[in-house]
């Protein structure tokens, strides 16, 4: 979206100006900015953008990022007790994606004119928040599976319409996060089959996780449309390309036949196939259970955000001896860090 | 196979897998997230290799999760706690130069593990990388890192002398041990001379006696780690996953 990129510099003289001159420039370049975001043009970073865009870009992004760091933690959970090599190795291996996925993304972010460090102490402080859904805890080999199908499915039932998001950079982040998203599904599922198909301890553990896990994925979705705050203007923005509650049916469509093929039920009496409506009904979300996770009272919000903490503070001297380094190397042109 | 390169494989499995647990414990805890993919990735490529290795000496699941710490035949250095993060860093540089020599040399040759070897050169020459990296930033970084990577070296010193003591059904004599450890002592004494730091001074005779592992006689904090790597597997008899 190269035609609203204006000569005369940041967003921020244009939105303070005051003459005349600047406030039809600043109009000007929001009508642009309009015209080109509904012609399903790319915005880019040196593009002139509306600041609440940016803001509501970054809000957005720097809570997708930290939810992949944190969402580290249920799962590392598991590491060192899986039950196979096979399976250890894959588990390593998707937890390791997701650190990359978070530095992606908070590149991606990085680009609006924010930094990984000042994202991070919002996130150490309380003051961006990330997926409710890993405030729960991972009590059973079985949540790792739980996790993969469910968890990675109703995430990328969310992101894949993001790989079409205005924003070029969130956008192009997420086409290579939700391919190595949709392998983790499937290797969730598998496991969970595996499970399902074994023996009736091995069965059960599976049940059991499903149980616990299929309304906090539900609830993944966010609020129904009606509360949504930032909805209508994020999917003006072509932020976002589908409401909350569209994308739940979408995935409740989904979820509903595989849970049939992995041979385990799902925690909803009222859970059926509506004809006329073409999509399955199911039952009532208890959103007073979501909105009390999301206000810190879940089962494991202190201790998410206390792990992170501490792993950034006892790393703090780590962090120093690297900058030390690299100033002393730098200076002296002995060596550059690499 | 037979027994004695069985044991052979055992060994140098048990060192890959026990290590690569270690590893496994950062995930989450790590001081930057570029080391969250650091140590991850080098504890699948470790990973990697417990798996070829144990697979050529028997079922490797059977032998990861139901055997007992008296039969387990890694290095003392591998199984020791994480510590800080100089402390495992120290633990990375020691073993993975280790390493990397060993398979140096069993890749040249034609034995069994010669094929593994090629490969695992590769791996390790990224994970002696990383530790050389991680040592000169430490060692040469604040006066805290300074001090903390000095006492993780020191602590584990003691414990590199088992590396170089012969494995049953790797066909080093003294000779090609004696110049390992040469290569060995050349190699972490020059990254450590570029940190502005010094080879450690003390014996190294492991906890008890050098070559201590290898016999399955281990430091207290093995018999813990199993516990928890084996758990759940044990508890399902029989079962697969």
């Amino acid at each position: 979206m190269v035609a609203v990129t204006p000569e005369t510099g940041t967003s921020g003289t244009v939105d303070g100006a005051v003459d005349g001159q600047s406030a039809d420039l600043g109009a000007q370049l929001r009508a642009d900015f309009d015209a080109a975001v509904a012609a399903d043009e790319r915005v880019e970073p040196r593009d002139w953008m509306p600041e609440e865009y940016r803001a509501s870009l970054v809000r957005q992004m720097a809570q997708h990022a930290h939810s992949e760091i944190i969402g580290m933690q249920p799962e590392a959970n598991w590491i060192t007790r899986a039950p196979s090599l096979r399976r250890k190795a894959i588990l390593m291996a998707k937890v390791q994606d997701e650190a990359g996925h978070g530095l992606y993304l908070y590149s991606a972010a990085e680009t609006l004119g924010t930094s990984r460090d000042e994202l991070l102490d919002k996130l150490h402080s309380g003051k961006q928040k990330y997926s409710s859904i890993f405030n729960y805890p991972t009590l059973t080999w079985a949540d790792v599976g739980a996790i993969g199908w469910l968890v990675d499915g109703a995430a990328i039932t969310n992101q894949v319409p993001i790989c079409r998001c205005s924003y070029g950079p969130y956008a192009r982040a997420m086409v290579r996060i939700c391919k190595e998203e949709s392998f983790h599904q499937r290797q969730g599922y598998e496991l969970l089959l595996a499970l399902s198909q074994g023996t009736e301890a091995q069965h059960a553990m599976a049940q059991d996780a499903v149980d616990r896990w299929w309304w906090p994925s539900l609830m993944m979705f966010g609020p129904p449309d009606d509360e949504s705050a930032h909805s209508a203007q994020s999917m003006a923005w072509r932020i976002k390309r589908h409401s909350n509650d569209e994308l739940r049916q979408r995935f409740v469509d989904i979820a509903v036949p595989q849970a049939e093929s992995l041979g385990l039920t799902l925690p909803d009496p009222d859970l059926k196939w509506n004809e006329e409506r073409g999509h399955h009904d199911f039952g009532a979300i208890d959103w007073a259970e979501f909105w009390d996770v999301l206000k810190g009272n879940g089962p494991c919000n202190e201790q998410r955000i206390s792990q992170r903490r501490t792993a950034h503070e006892e790393g703090a001297w780590v962090r120093e001896a690297a900058s030390a380094y690299a100033a002393k190397h730098t200076s002296t042109g002995r060596e550059v860090q690499a | 196979m037979t027994e004695t390169r069985t044991a052979a494989a055992l060994a140098l499995g048990d060192d890959a897998l026990i290590l690569s647990h270690r590893l496994g414990e950062w995930a989450g805890h790590a001081p930057v997230l570029e080391e969250e993919v650091a140590l991850a990735n080098i504890a699948l490529d470790l990973l990697g290799q417990a798996r070829v290795l144990l697979s050529l000496a028997g079922d490797e699941d059977e032998l990861a999760f139901l055997r007992e710490e008296r039969s387990f035949r890694n290095l003392q250095l591998v199984e020791q706690p994480n510590g800080d993060f100089a402390h495992t860093i120290a633990r990375q540089l020691y073993f993975s130069f280790y390493q990397h020599e060993l398979y140096t040399v069993l890749a040249a040759g034609d034995g069994p593990f010669a094929p593994l070897a090629a490969k695992a050169v590769k791996e390790t020459a990224y994970h002696r990388d990383h530790a050389e990296q991680w040592t000169l930033r430490l060692g040469d970084g604040t006066e805290e890192s300074r001090a903390r990577m000095r006492a993780g070296l020191d602590a584990l010193w003691k414990f590199t002398g088992e590396m170089f003591l012969p494995v049953e059904g790797l066909d080093l004599d003294q000779a090609a041990l004696e110049a390992l450890e040469a290569r060995w002592l050349a190699a972490v004494g020059g990254v450590l001379e570029r940190a502005g730091l010094a080879l450690p001074e003390g014996p190294r005779t492991g906890a008890w006696a050098a070559g201590a592992g290898r016999q399955g006689l281990h430091t207290e904090p093995f018999g813990r780690l199993l516990a928890e790597m084996q758990h759940l597997h044990r508890s399902h008899p029989g079962a697969s996953w």
